[in-house]
C-alpha cells in the first residue's frame, strides 16, 4: 500500500515516464502496479528513466536499489524514491 | 558487497570428481578426437555420465537426485573439459536446463514427477533460446505459445539447438501468447514425443564440433502444465544467465588448465634433458600460470557469489544490475583468457603441441577455445554491460 507521499510521487513519476520511457502504451492506461517491462520498457530506456528520476528528485539510487525490480512498476519506483528520500 | 563467506562444496564431491576423472581417462578421452573429427555426438561419454547418474546431479535428494550445488557442478564441468570440451559443454548445457526446472518449477506436481523420471531414466535436456530474426538476444522472442484450453502448440525456428537430435526433451523460450510483447516470455518443456525437428543448417565449425548444434525448425505441442509456472524474465535472471556463465566459464577453465598441464609436461621433459640448466620454457610456463591464476580467480569469485545468492534466496539480489554485470564480466573475461592461455601453452609445447598426433596436442583445445567468445558474442554482452554501467554503483 502506498503512503501519502508515495502517491504524490506517482504523479511526477508518470510524467517522467511519459517523457523518457518510450513505452508501447499511454502512461494513462497503466495502473500503479502494471509491469513496465511488459509495457515496453527496455534496458536502454531504463537508463534514461533512472537518470531522469535521479535528476528530478535530486537523489542517487544506492546499489541495493539498482536492479530490474526497482523500475518494474510505478509503485516500485515510488517506493524506491521514498526510501532514498527518507534515508 | 564483496565480503562474503565461501560456500562449501558438497562432502562427496572429491569422490565424484575421482570417478569423473576415471571416466574421462577411460571412456571420454579415447573418443574425443573422433568426436571432434567427425563432428559427432559423444555417445560413449554421455552414456558413461548417465551410468553415474550425473545427469541428475543438480536434482535435490528428496526427488532422487544427488543434490549437488553450483560450486560442485563448476568443478565437474572443469574436470570433463580436460578430456573433451564438447562433452563438457553438453553436460553443462544440460545442467542449466535442469537448474531452470529445479529453481522454478518444483512447486508443480507435473515437474516434480518429471524430475523423478529424469533421475530414473537420465533424460538429456537441450535448450532452444536463440531464434531466427532475434539472434543472441535471448530476452526477446518472435514465436509464441498458442494455448487452447489445457493444450498448446509452439513452433520455433532455432538457428542452433545443441545436441537437439540426441536430447530427450528441450526447454524452449517463446512469447507468452500471440498478443504478448517481445520480452513477455515463458519457458516451455517439450518432450521428444511432443515435437519434430526439421534440420535447417549443419554444424561444421572450428571447435565444439561434438555439440552438434544444428539449426532446426521445432514443431511441438503438449499440455499447458509443461509451461513453467513463472515468467521467463525471472528464470533468466536467477538461473539461465548466471548458471550458464558459471558452467561455461568452468569448462573453459578446464580447457585452459589441461593446456597448461600439457605445457608443464613439455617443460619437465626439457628439464630432464638438461637438469643443470632451467629451460627457457619454464619462465613462459610461470607466465602463463599467472594468467591461469587470474582466470581461476575470476571464475571462483563469481561462482561463490552466485552460490551464496542461491543459498540466501533473496529474489531482489538476482535482478541487481551489479550482479548481472559481474556475471557478464565472468563470461567476457574467461572467454578471452582461455584463448590467451592455450596459445601460450602451444608455444611452450612447441611442435608437439602443434601436431595433432602427440600426447601434447593442443589443436583441439585452441579451436574449442575460440568458440567461447562467440556464444553469445562478447560484443553483444559488452553492449548490455555498457548500458548497465550507468546503473551501477560499487560497494
Amino acid at each position: 500500500m502506498l503512503t501519502r507521499s508515495e502517491v504524490m510521487y506517482t504523479e511526477e513519476i508518470r510524467e517522467i515516464l511519459a517523457k523518457h520511457a518510450r513505452l508501447a502504451v499511454d502512461v494513462k492506461e497503466l495502473a500503479d502496479n502494471s509491469n513496465l517491462y511488459q509495457a515496453g520498457l527496455t534496458s536502454l530506456t531504463t537508463v534514461n528513466l533512472m537518470l531522469a528520476i535521479e535528476d528530478h528528485f535530486d537523489i542517487e539510487f544506492p546499489d541495493s536499489l539498482l536492479g530490474r525490480n526497482t523500475f518494474g512498476s510505478i509503485e516500485a519506483i515510488s517506493e524506491a524514491v521514498e526510501e532514498v528520500l527518507n534515508s | 558487497m564483496h565480503g562474503f563467506p565461501v560456500p562449501q562444496p558438497s562432502p562427496n564431491l572429491a569422490a565424484i570428481l575421482e570417478r569423473v576423472h576415471a571416466i574421462g581417462r577411460d571412456t571420454i578421452a579415447p573418443h574425443a578426437d573422433a568426436v571432434d573429427r567427425d563432428a559427432r555426438f559423444p555417445t560413449e561419454a554421455i552414456e558413461a555420465l548417465k551410468s553415474e547418474k550425473l545427469l541428475s546431479a543438480y536434482v535435490p535428494p528428496e526427488h532422487g537426485g544427488m543434490g549437488l550445488n553450483i560450486s560442485d557442478l563448476s568443478k565437474i564441468c572443469e574436470a570433463l573439459a580436460f578430456y573433451c570440451a564438447s562433452t563438457a559443454m553438453i553436460f553443462a548445457m544440460h545442467q542449466i536446463q535442469v537448474a531452470c526446472i529445479v529453481h522454478h518449477a518444483l512447486g508443480s506436481e507435473y515437474f516434480q514427477r518429471y524430475v523423478e523420471e529424469l533421475v530414473e531414466r537420465q533424460y538429456l535436456i537441450a535448450s532452444a533460446t536463440t531464434e531466427l530474426g532475434i539472434g543472441g538476444d535471448v530476452r526477446s522472442s518472435i514465436c509464441a505459445v498458442n494455448v487452447a484450453g489445457d493444450t498448446f502448440t509452439l513452433e520455433k525456428q532455432a538457428p542452433v539447438i545443441s545436441y537437439g537430435e540426441s536430447a530427450d526433451a528441450i526447454l524452449v523460450t517463446a512469447r507468452k501468447s500471440e498478443e504478448a510483447s517481445r520480452n513477455d516470455q515463458v519457458h516451455v518443456l517439450v518432450k521428444k514425443s511432443d515435437y519434430t525437428l526439421k534440420r535447417m543448417s549443419e554444424w561444421d565449425t572450428l571447435g565444439f564440433r561434438g555439440t552438434c548444434s544444428n539449426g532446426f525448425v521445432l514443431t511441438s505441442q503438449g499440455c499447458a502444465e509443461q509451461i513453467l509456472p513463472v515468467p521467463y524474465a525471472d528464470i533468466h535472471s536467477k538461473t539461465m544467465h548466471p548458471f550458464s556463465h558459471s558452467v561455461w566459464g568452468s569448462l573453459w577453465l578446464g580447457i585452459a588448465t589441461d593446456a597448461v598441464g600439457r605445457a608443464r609436461s613439455a617443460v619437465r621433459a626439457e628439464a630432464r634433458k638438461n637438469p643443470s640448466v632451467p629451460p627457457v620454457s619454464a619462465l613462459r610456463l610461470a607466465e602463463v600460470d599467472t594468467v591461469l591464476f587470474t582466470m581461476r580467480s575470476a571464475l571462483q569469485q563469481t561462482v561463490h557469489e552466485y552460490h551464496q545468492l542461491l543459498l540466501n534466496d533473496d529474489p531482489e539480489a538476482f535482478t541487481n544490475f551489479g550482479f548481472a554485470l559481474r556475471v557478464n564480466n565472468l563470461k567476457v573475461t574467461c572467454s578471452q583468457l582461455v584463448v590467451d592461455i592455450v596459445s601460450q601453452a602451444m608455444i611452450i609445447c612447441g611442435i608437439n603441441g602443434y601436431r595433432n598426433d602427440s600426447k601434447l596436442s593442443l589443436g583441439r583445445h585452441l579451436r574449442d577455445a575460440y568458440g567461447a567468445a562467440l556464444m553469445v558474442n562478447n560484443d553483444r554482452i559488452l553492449g548490455q554491460n555498457s548500458t548497465m554501467q550507468i546503473m551501477h554503483r560499487e560497494g
